[in-house]
């Protein structure tokens, strides 16, 4: 299983990547910064990084404003 | 003589501190990118908390319609930033040590401007160079903190307002609203008091004196 933003949970399947999750979640904003078990994962990693099971994920949806 | 009165521990500047955390926060260095809502309160914080240096850096210069939210007032208008900022957390504490930039920080500069830090504090407007900030400065010190205001328009809804740690990328906000919404000084000052708070934290953590 992974959670998502503490919130929201999904099924591990093996081979998921970064980008299959955020498709799954409908997260298609651009300006997304995302997490796994704590480790910042670069945008060019999102279709190759293979997310463990058990992993806490977060997607932060970045705003503007400062 | 005015150092000296200033540092007195029983009366002086820092006599309220929490005991045993000013010699610390006076050995501190602590970044700010964007001198804007977050930035300057935020320093305005950290400077009355006992931070000893800052590293300041902002291109901009201060408007008119800056005044409802950032730590300037009408005779600052027109001057750079940095600089208006500057007189500004000096005539809090004459002692502190600032670094000023008055440039737009890139990617390419983020380490050139701040480096060394031992906390970075993101306050700049635009998301997407929020977002190219968080990793590019992730790529180059993972291990240093970096702490993103992000959410922080509109009025009420104070408890929306939280702060979500991953790693050390530490964001503070509501995670939801653009400042195209329309900004009011006390949210934004909120976000910002969380960012200063954040960071005091960080740099006491396993506080020994």
């Amino acid at each position: 299983m992974i959670t998502i933003n503490n919130r929201d949970t999904r099924d591990w399947r093996p081979g998921i990547t970064v980008r299959d999750l955020l498709n799954e979640m409908g997260y298609v904003y651009v300006l997304i910064t995302v997490t796994v078990n704590g480790e910042l994962i670069d945008d060019n990693e999102y279709d190759s990084f293979e997310i463990p099971d058990g992993s806490f994920v977060r997607a932060i949806h970045i705003h503007h404003g400062g | 003589m005015l150092t000296g009165i200033l540092q007195e521990t029983d009366s002086g500047l820092y006599a309220c501190n929490v005991p045993g955390t000013t010699g610390r926060l006076r050995r501190a260095c602590v970044g700010i990118i964007g001198c804007g809502g977050l930035g300057s309160n935020a320093a305005v914080a950290l400077v009355r908390a006992g931070i000893g240096r800052l590293i300041l850096a902002d291109f901009d210069t201060v408007a008119l319609s800056n005044l409802n939210r950032q730590h300037y007032f009408l005779p600052d208008v027109g001057k750079h930033k940095v600089t208006a900022l500057a007189e500004h957390l000096r005539a809090i504490d004459p002692t502190v040590h600032l670094d000023l930039h008055p440039v737009e920080v890139t990617s390419e500069s983020l380490n050139d401007v701040f480096n060394p830090v031992d906390v970075l504090i993101e306050a700049v407007d635009r998301a997407e160079t929020k977002h190219a900030l968080i990793h590019a400065w992730h790529r180059l010190h993972p291990d240093i903190p970096m702490i993103v205001g992000n959410g922080i328009a509109g009025y009420g809804n104070t408890d929306t307002i939280q702060v979500i740690r991953t790693g050390t990328i530490i964001y503070c906000g509501d995670m939801i609203s653009e400042s195209r919404d329309g900004l009011a000084s006390p949210r934004v000052l909120i976000v910002a008091a969380m960012q200063a708070n954040v960071a005091l934290e960080l740099l006491l953590e396993g506080n020994q004196s």
